[in-house]
This record gives structure tokens, C-alpha cells and sequence, in this order.
């Protein structure tokens, strides 16, 4: 992936980093699904968010991309409060795909960032060459495998020439071919500039990948750090039990 | 069977009568479903997109009158349209036009009610990504409408097959009036009462090869969707 493709930047000079959450809580009813949240997400190396099912991990990524608010407390993008921005992308757990062919998926989202027709099409050739699925432009996306329909996710994320790109789980029903796939993408993408903010609940893939972690129990920031220095050293016993394999509920 | 033969006879001699009978109910069903799409496509995805109270209500009365008795929408088209009606000004009782509009007001819940469901099934597929798209209201219809297109144009079929096959409204709002307002299903009916079976049979030969067709036609769109679109 060392040809890696960019949209043509056409930002004002707004940019949505750094992401502060401060103290922001989330509850659904009487449930607390995050809490008291403070945290900052900064230009640089993907920052990797980890902890157990139910942690709030895909919360938090919702939350960080404005698609849900904080019921106290309150996140900034790069100083504003005003989440409606362009600049940020997301990939779903499960992937979700347009009844077209995999290239119009991908014109789709050109076209809602105003890109004319004849630039679209060369743009989604570009992407779809990056993700390694140029050869299946044609196809319905519906009938691409789990781990292509992912890959096709992220380049329909990266034609809206994020800044940010939130990705939940991307990789947590796929094989590790695919896995591996997904990665190299993600890989390329930080190296390109686009800060990443993933969640997982693989270890490995965190190690692989993380510049930063975050470390997510119940709802809670349990420890933030440096990857090196989290997984060599964490500060905090579930964070030790956690990377021991113990099961942190 | 010298009914038969002579039904058959009809059919292939291209008889002007049967014909002319048979266009005038493909204008009228098909000018009806056109109506009905027209309003009932937007108010389907208005059904499906738009939370508002009594909207459940709304939804159930819609499903229910999928259902509705042909004879009773033509009573009360009947009932707008007669010369001291409200809309009797209009004086167009006893023509195709009624015709149309009463197998609109049959159809409509049909159409609406089943789009309904095509787009609110896409739209909780879709909802999350158009979401971090940040695609607008417009959009998000237009999208909609746009990936749902071959499972609404069942829908659509799914309305004509009610149409045609209908013969409480234009009996009522038509008058079965010969050569004029006369369908294959009040023609059948009269021709039937009358004892001139060739020309009913060979009608309701039509009648059915016309809603198997329809069908077909059906099948062919779904599996062409499933193939191009997935």
C-alpha cells in the first residue's frame, strides 16, 4: 500500500483536531454508558481504543464523531462545540453497503462531498485501487465477501477525505487475511496524515497499530498511554489483568 | 366447448370490441396506478422517515385499507362526484376519468402501505451510514426511493394487478357504459348475465394472461434487481 491515494484537500483551514472530551457522560435511561469521559485526541500515530465488551468503546467513537451527544459534559472539535463537519469518516463494525455496484458506493460519497461527475470517476478508480478491489468495481457490493465489503467501507470512508477516521471494530468478524487487508489500509491511511481513532478488542491488533491507547472499562477511562509504554508497563491493575488475559468485567 | 373455440376465435381474430374493451381498461388501471404512485410513493417514505404522533395509527389504518372493498370506494366516489356532490361540478361521473380516480383512491393504500415498509426496512439498514455522511433529508429520500427501486416497482405491479382485476369501482363510477366506460370485468359481468359466454370467456382469457404477464413481469424485475443491485 505504499501508493497511497489521497482526495484533493479542499478544507477551509478548520481543522477538528484536537478532539477534547470534557467530562462528557452519556446515558441511555438509567444506564451510564460513559462517564465523565476526559480525554484529548491529538494529531499524530491511530490511537487505539481497548476494553471489554460493553466498555463503551463504539459509545465513545459515536460520540467523537458528533453522531450522538453527551447528556452532560461536552466534546470540542478543534475548539468548536459544532460537530456538523465534513472531516471526520467512519467505518461501522459491519459494514454497510449500498445497493449499487462497489465503484458507485464510492461515487456516492464523492458526489455527497461535491465532486463533479468525471472527477468521481477517477477518484473512485484511484481508491478502489488502493483497497486492492479495482478488479471488482463492477460487482453489487452486497454480494462482496465480509472482509471486501470492509475494505470497500474504508475507501467509501476515505473519499470523503476525512481528517479523522473513526473506525469501530472494522475487523472483528473477518479472517485474518482480511484482517491483515484492513490494516495495511489503516496503516497507509495514518501514515498519509489521517489521524485514527479504532476500537478493538484484539490485543495484537492494538499492539500492531497503536501509537496511543486508551483504555476503556465500563465507561470509564481506565488508563491512557503511550502503546509502548502501555503494553510494556501499564499503570493500573485491570489494565495488568487485562493484558495478562484475565477476563476484566 | 363451442364457447371456448368461439372465445379463442375472438381473441385471435383480433375482434374490435374485445380490444377496444381491453384498451380502455389498460388506460384507465394504468393511468390509476400512476396517480396513486404519485402520491403514494412520498407518503410512504413520509411514513417511514417522519415520527409524528398517531403516526402508528396511521400506519394500521393504511394496512387495513390495503384491503378496502372495491364497491364501497366506488360508493363513495359515487357519492363525491354526483351532481350534487362536492365534487360534482367537476361532471365527470360515468367517465373514464371517475374511472381513474376511484381505482387511484383502491390502489393508493396498497402503494403506500408497501413502500412504507421497502423504505423503512432500507432506511433501518441505512440509517447509520447516511448519518455519518451527513447526508441531508432530501438526500436521504433520494437515496432511498433510488436503491428501493426494484422492489417499489413490485409495488407498482402488485397495484395494477388490483386494478385490472377490479370490478366494484368502475362498475359503480363507470356505468359500464358501451364503449365508453365499458372494462373486461363489467363487460364480463354484463356478457355473463346475458348469456353471450364467447366474448366473456375471451375476456377473462385476456384478463388472466394480462395478470400473469403482470406477474411475470414481477419476478423478472426482482431477480434483475437482485442480479444488478444485490
Amino acid at each position: 500500500m505504499a501508493n497511497f491515494v489521497r482526495g484533493e484537500r479542499m478544507h477551509g483551514g478548520m481543522s477538528d483536531l484536537p478532539i477534547a472530551f470534557e467530562r462528557a457522560t452519556v446515558r441511555a435511561g438509567a444506564v451510564t454508558i460513559l462517564d465523565e469521559i476526559t480525554l484529548t485526541v491529538s494529531p499524530g500515530a491511530p490511537t487505539l481504543l481497548i476494553g471489554p465488551n460493553g466498555s463503551g468503546k463504539s459509545t465513545l467513537i459515536k460520540l467523537g464523531m458528533g453522531l450522538i451527544d453527551a447528556s452532560e459534559g461536552r466534546v470540542t472539535w478543534g475548539g468548536r462545540t459544532n460537530a456538523a463537519s465534513p472531516r471526520r469518516a467512519m467505518v461501522f463494525q459491519r459494514p454497510i453497503m449500498l445497493r449499487r455496484s462497489a465503484v458507485a458506493n464510492i461515487e456516492y460519497a464523492l458526489a455527497s462531498r461535491g465532486v463533479s461527475r468525471g472527477e468521481q470517476a477517477r477518484r473512485a478508480d484511484a481508491l478502489l485501487t488502493q483497497v486492492g478491489l479495482r478488479h471488482l468495481k463492477d460487482r453489487p457490493a452486497r454480494r462482496l465477501s465480509g472482509g471486501e465489503q470492509q475494505r470497500l467501507a474504508l475507501a467509501r470512508a476515505l473519499a470523503c477525505d476525512p481528517e479523522v477516521l473513526f473506525l469501530d471494530e472494522p475487523t472483528a468478524s473477518l479472517d485474518p487475511a482480511s484482517t491483515k487487508a484492513v490494516e495495511d489500509i489503516v496503516r497507509a491511511t495514518a501514515d498519509a496524515g489521517v489521524k485514527v481513532v479504532m476500537a478493538s478488542h484484539d490485543l495484537g491488533q492494538a499492539k500492531r497499530l497503536a501509537g496511543d491507547v486508551v483504555f476503556l472499562v465500563r465507561g470509564r477511562v481506565a488508563e491512557q498511554a503511550r502503546s509502548a509504554q502501555f503494553f510494556v508497563a501499564p499503570a493500573t491493575p485491570e489494565a495488568k489483568a487485562f493484558l495478562r488475559g484475565d477476563l476484566v468485567i | 366447448m363451442s364457447e371456448g373455440a368461439s372465445a379463442l376465435e375472438l381473441i385471435f381474430s383480433g375482434d374490435s370490441d374485445l380490444y377496444s374493451i381491453v384498451g380502455l381498461s389498460l388506460y384507465v388501471s394504468l393511468s390509476a396506478v400512476a396517480l396513486a404512485a404519485v402520491v403514494g410513493f412520498p407518503l410512504g417514505a413520509f411514513l417511514a422517515l417522519v415520527n409524528f404522533p398517531g403516526r402508528s395509527f396511521v400506519v394500521v389504518v393504511l394496512n387495513a385499507f390495503m384491503g378496502l372493498p372495491p364497491v364501497v370506494v366506488g360508493l363513495a366516489v359515487f357519492l363525491l362526484l354526483s351532481r350534487s356532490g362536492p365534487l360534482g361540478f367537476l361532471g365527470i361521473l360515468f367517465t373514464p376519468r371517475a374511472m381513474i380516480v376511484a381505482q387511484a383512491l383502491l390502489v393508493l393504500p396498497i402503494i403506500a402501505a408497501l413502500a412504507r415498509q421497502t423504505i423503512e426496512d432500507l432506511w433501518t439498514e441505512y440509517r447509520d451510514e447516511l448519518t455519518a455522511m451527513r447526508i441531508g433529508p432530501a438526500g436521504r429520500v433520494a437515496t432511498l426511493l433510488y436503491d428501493a427501486r426494484f422492489s417499489l416497482m413490485t409495488t407498482l405491479l402488485a397495484g395494477f394487478g388490483r386494478a385490472a382485476a377490479e370490478v366494484g369501482t368502475v362498475m359503480i363510477v363507470g356505468g359500464n357504459i358501451d364503449g365508453f366506460t365499458r372494462t373486461m370485468t363489467t363487460a364480463i359481468a354484463l356478457e355473463t348475465s346475458k348469456g353471450d359466454l364467447p366474448l366473456a370467456m375471451g375476456l377473462g382469457i385476456v384478463l388472466i394472461s394480462l395478470v400473469i404477464a403482470v406477474n411475470g413481469i414481477a419476478w423478472g424485475v426482482r431477480r434483475y434487481g437482485e442480479l444488478r443491485a444485490g
